[in-house]
């Protein structure tokens, strides 16, 4: 396999065809599709082809994009698949992507996710089919860009525009109150973001306002104490938003919520691992010696602990189906904070085994949320209830990814909560005691709704006549499911391709924040 | 070529814009008299206005491109001139666009209303090259005294006549204010010229003399007024609303940038010295205008005076630029401009269109669910917003015209970081009402029984295709415009960036009372 990648130089052009390949469904969408009717809210033919040229374009993105499973190098220390090429030389900037061990998961997890999605949304979304799926092609590129930018500029332009196709598809496809929840969708995260721009441009101006090149910024960086905490709370900001950290989290259940499924799948399954690669990305490794504060370190693990412990809690008292996976996903990403500030090698790689397994997982509980809401039309946990014998296969799929969702032994959920709960164990004890009941707290809520949902009695005559999933529904799960197992059975392929790029950066941030120390070590003495 | 002022053949070729504009006008005003007032002579004249708005853009843009240069004397002869009066005709072209479409539909059947807009034209581009307060004050009437008489062209419309009357009476307030502040810094330092001005303030006893200092307050409150800053922004939202919407995107686009860029070249030119002295107050003028501007624009539900809050606020973030005192900042000015003249006109464009179908076309409501019947221009309408929000890709030139100003804000030798901070967090509060535009026109319902909405007519469609186009096209690859930007932000032959004056400089050698016997010295 690889000596064929190499063959066809796969490395060297598959990332721009990643980005570019969207692009393309988008333009045949428009080329080949005609606009509904005036009429409109049937379905359609141009509506039903636009949806197909998406499902393809989508697939083979994945197909595209699998190649880099094995043409990646894991024993190379540095950027894969990089493309240099000038793009705006008066503003220093260029168009520089690459991917390393860390976002090399976060492509493959994107493009795993978007056929996905763009299937999920096949029936519930029945309006503007044509508008639809060319949105999720454009947002497909604006998250892989997010994750290949290697360019501040290119990176916040990337950052800032899949903002607005995840706007329109929650404001236009989304439930009762989607309205509300884009507009704060929206306004959260652009308030979080243009600070950072400021940042961006302070960072720009002290590294000699000639380059936004991520590494040369890297190496050169060097900024007073005072300097680096402001600017660390100004990326810190924009990404906890995204991530989100408690007290950042409000614009979550909102979105989740209101989206159409696909759009939840996106939000919980891509657009929340950006806050996180964020903080690996750009925060750490720019201001090592502010992230490894110990009060800074400390507010954000405790942030984190409560994250998982508040967001579990939450959960446990949802009547709404949906909302309680929207607040577990605010528990699970408190796990990977506590992973990624806890800063061992098995905490780091446990992080971003989580933020794997929970896209997957996640996804794969919105998927069935949304299923059972197009046949009931009802997310109330309490509407439901012994349906298990009615649905069989349904019942199935959610009890396999609810599990994974909790952790257990065997699928992927519990290789990264292990790995974080051990690793952070070794730096901070406590946090790691109070986090490993958020572990409990999941077993209780999603067990508890399985049991109201799937196992008592069957109350609700409605639900006697419900249709078990159809092919189509099957495919998605069955691959999610595969995806769950694979990972939890066998993740060592996985944290082999992480290891070197995990081990570089808290190398990296290590002696960044002990050169830190010693200056500051050095101005004490040197002051009488 | 380098042109000698003092000599008349010189000084009218430096000054061949504003006389292509002129004279174009008087011609077109005897042709449009010299027949029966028809809707086809308006027409024609109309599209004759833009041919002679279209030579001066061409006279502007060879000027530019063969490099020409002058002594100090009455008129600028730089890149900042080309570049700022390029900016203008480019609103003024795509006003009279918009305007052939609108004028016919409101019944203006007069030609005058296009003579007027090129009489207007060419007061901004005297502003523009004036580098002589005096030359400041008379294009800047020139300007004004037209664009009042657009506000009310629509003769059998009250509200388009009370936008003129309060336009008129505030804006001779404002002229009052500046003339006046004019002959203070006159009898302060002896002079009218810019430079003269700025050189005569490296004496700190004319730059301290309470002469001068009261003189500086009343220009700024002057030009306060005319580019809509807070606390001088009370005409902007009745005048805008008012005005026939064609002119109100004059007045949004062209005018702003003509006022904004006098602004820049005074301040620059004339008071570096008197950095610390403007500085202050335009810093407060500025976060105000920010606040107030954004602020109250939550509040609207009808978009024209939404756009003239929105376009208070970027009063407010232009302000940023022209506070950074260097010339990355009259750059940035100058980008900001050329972005902010194609969204504003094009959103203006969008309002034409619906003027056409609708009789409220200024009424938010009935932007809902547009999507839904027009769906090119939505998205259009959509990039407008997105752009004046500063947003990157689908907002187009509009994220790296708010990019230029905070980067030149953060590299001024004194770094603006607070205003910077302000700006964005100001522009997060403009994103609700921008987006309240968008959430109407995409998420809400059609209502039953709205009326049907035509498509736009050619020269308007022409204006929004054309501005969307440039937009995205230079959001993309915005290298030609920021080449363009930089290759006018030099002032003159000074440098502008302000040397910070230190408190160590001697005080000796000057008049203690402060004033300086007045002497003419219009040219050298």
């Amino acid at each position: 396999m690889r000596e064929l990648l190499a063959q066809i130089h796969y490395d060297s052009w598959i990332l721009p065809i990643l980005l570019l390949v969207p692009l393309i469904g988008v333009a045949a969408i428009f080329a080949f599709c005609r606009a509904a009717p005036a009429s409109g809210d049937v379905e359609y033919r141009g509506g039903s082809r636009a949806r197909w040229i998406a499902v393809v374009t989508l697939m083979a993105e994945f197909v595209l994009s699998l190649g880099m499973w094995w043409a990646f190098d894991e024993a190379r220390t540095g950027w894969q698949f990089y493309i240099d090429a000038p793009w705006l030389p008066d503003l220093h900037s260029r168009f520089t992507i690459g991917v390393d061990g860390i976002s090399l998961f976060m492509v493959l997890l994107t493009t795993f996710l978007m056929p996905i999605a763009a299937l999920g949304d096949w029936t519930s979304v029945r309006t503007k089919l044509r508008t639809h799926y060319a949105l999720l092609l454009v947002l497909t590129t604006g998250m892989i860009g997010v994750f290949v930018a290697l360019d501040f500029l290119l990176f916040y332009v990337f950052w800032e525009i899949m903002l607005v196709p995840m706007y329109f598809v929650i404001g236009i496809w989304g439930g009762t109150r989607r309205i509300y929840a884009s507009e704060k969708f929206f306004i959260y995260t652009m308030g979080g973001s243009l600070l950072m721009l400021v940042a961006i441009l302070v960072i720009w101006q002290s590294v000699g306002a000639d380059t936004f090149s991520y590494d040369q910024t890297v190496a050169r960086l060097a900024l007073s104490p005072v300097q680096s905490l402001w600017l660390f709370g100004a990326f810190f900001l924009a990404f906890a938003i995204k991530v989100p950290l408690f007290p950042f989290h409000t614009w979550l259940p909102d979105a989740h919520v209101e989206a159409p499924t696909g759009g939840s799948v996106i939000l919980a399954g891509v657009m929340l691992k950006m806050g996180a690669y964020g903080f690996l990305r750009f925060a750490l490794p720019l201001f090592p010696s502010v992230a490894m504060l110990p009060v800074v370190r400390g507010i954000i693990i405790g942030l984190a602990v409560v994250s998982i412990v508040y967001g579990a809690l939450v959960a446990m008292v949802q009547p709404d189906l949906k909302k309680l996976v929207a607040y577990s996903s605010i528990s699970h990403l408190g796990f990977v904070m506590l992973g990624i500030f806890a800063l061992t090698m098995q905490s780091v790689q446990g992080a971003l085994v989580i933020m794997i397994s929970h896209g997957v997982s996640t996804s794969g509980l919105f998927l069935l949320v949304g299923m059972l809401y197009e046949r009931t039309h009802t997310r109330e946990i309490a509407s439901y209830g012994g349906i298990a014998r009615v649905v069989p296969m349904f019942a199935a799929f959610l009890t396999i990814t609810a599990l994974a969702s909790i952790g257990l032994p065997g699928t992927s959920g519990f290789v990264g909560e292990f790995l974080v709960l051990v690793g952070s164990y070794r730096t901070y004890p406590f946090a790691a005691i109070i986090a490993a009941s958020g572990v409990i707290f999941a077993a209780v809520y999603l067990l508890w709704a399985l049991q109201r949902v799937l196992f008592n009695p069957l109350s609700n005559e409605e639900n006697r006549h419900l249709s078990d999933l159809n092919r189509r529904e099957l495919g998605m799960m069955g691959v999610i499911t595969l995806v769950i197992i694979l990972l939890g059975v066998a993740p060592g392929p996985v944290l082999r391709r992480m290891e070197t790029a995990t081990a570089q950066l808290i190398e990296h941030v290590e002696r960044g924040s002990a050169f830190a120390e010693q200056q500051r070590a050095r101005e004490q003495t040197e002051q009488p | 070529m380098h042109l000698d002022l003092a000599h008349p053949g010189h000084l009218t070729i430096a000054v061949l814009p504003e006389v292509i504009l002129a004279v174009g006008a008087m011609a077109l005003l005897l042709i449009g008299v010299w027949g029966p007032e028809t809707e086809e002579r308006a027409r024609r004249v109309g599209i004759a206005s833009i041919g002679v708005s279209l030579a001066a853009l061409g006279a502007v843009a060879w000027m530019w491109s063969s490099g020409v240069t002058s002594n100090v004397g009455l008129v600028a002869v730089d890149g900042f001139r080309w570049g700022t009066s390029a900016v203008v005709l480019v609103g003024a072209i795509l006003t009279q666009l918009l305007s052939l479409d609108d004028n016919e539909r409101i019944g203006v059947r007069g030609s005058e209303s296009y003579v007027l807009t090129l009489l207007a034209t060419c007061g901004m581009l005297i502003l523009l090259g004036a580098r002589d307060l005096i030359m400041v004050f008379i294009g800047m009437e020139f300007m004004s005294i037209a664009v009042y008489i657009l506000a009310g062209i629509d003769r059998r419309s009250a509200r388009s006549a009370e936008a003129a009357l309060k336009y008129f009476l505030l804006g001779a307030f404002s002229s009052a204010f500046l003339l006046y502040g004019i002959a203070l810094i006159y009898g302060a330092a002896a002079s009218t010229n810019l430079a003269v001005i700025g050189d005569r303030l490296a004496d700190p006893a004319v730059a301290g003399s309470s002469l001068f200092i009261v003189g500086v307050a009343l220009l700024l409150v002057g030009f306060g007024f005319k580019v809509a800053a807070v606390p001088f922004h009370m005409w902007t939202p009745d005048v805008y609303e008012g005005a026939p919407t064609p002119y109100t995107a004059f007045m949004a686009a062209a005018l702003k940038a003509a006022a904004f860029a006098a602004f820049v070249r005074v301040t620059l030119e004339a008071l570096p010295n008197a950095y610390e002295l403007w500085h202050g107050a335009l810093w407060w003028i500025a976060v105000l205008t920010m606040v107030v501007g954004n602020v109250i624009a939550l509040a609207q539900n009808n978009l024209k005076r939404l756009l003239a809050y929105s376009s208070i606020a970027h009063a407010g973030y232009l302000m940023v630029a022209l506070l950074t005192g260097t010339e990355a900042g009259a750059a940035a000015l100058v980008f900001y401009l050329f972005a902010y003249t194609f969204a504003t006109v094009g959103a203006f464009g969008i309002v034409c269109m619906l003027g056409h179908s609708v009789t409220n076309s200024d009424n938010l409501s009935e932007y809902a669910g547009l999507w839904s019947v027009r769906p090119g221009s939505s998205a259009a309408m959509a990039v407008f917003m997105l752009a004046l929000l500063g947003f990157p890709l689908a907002g187009g030139m509009g994220f790296f015209a708010k990019w230029y100003v905070l980067q030149a804000a953060l590299q001024a030798p004194s770094p603006q970081t607070r205003l910077a901070i302000i700006l964005v967090m100001t522009s997060v509060l403009s994103a609700a009402y921008y987006l309240k535009v968008i959430i109407v026109m995409f998420f809400r319902p059609r209502p039953e029984g709205a009326p049907v909405i035509a498509p736009a007519p050619s020269a308007t469609r022409f204006v929004i295709g054309a501005s969307v186009a440039i937009l995205l096209i230079l959001g993309v690859y915005p290298s030609p415009a920021v080449r363009l930007a930089r290759a006018s932000s030099p002032l003159g032959d000074r440098t502008v960036v302000p040397e910070l004056r230190s408190p160590e400089v001697p005080t000796a050698a000057a008049d203690s009372s402060g004033v300086v016997m007045p002497e003419v010295s219009l040219a050298q």
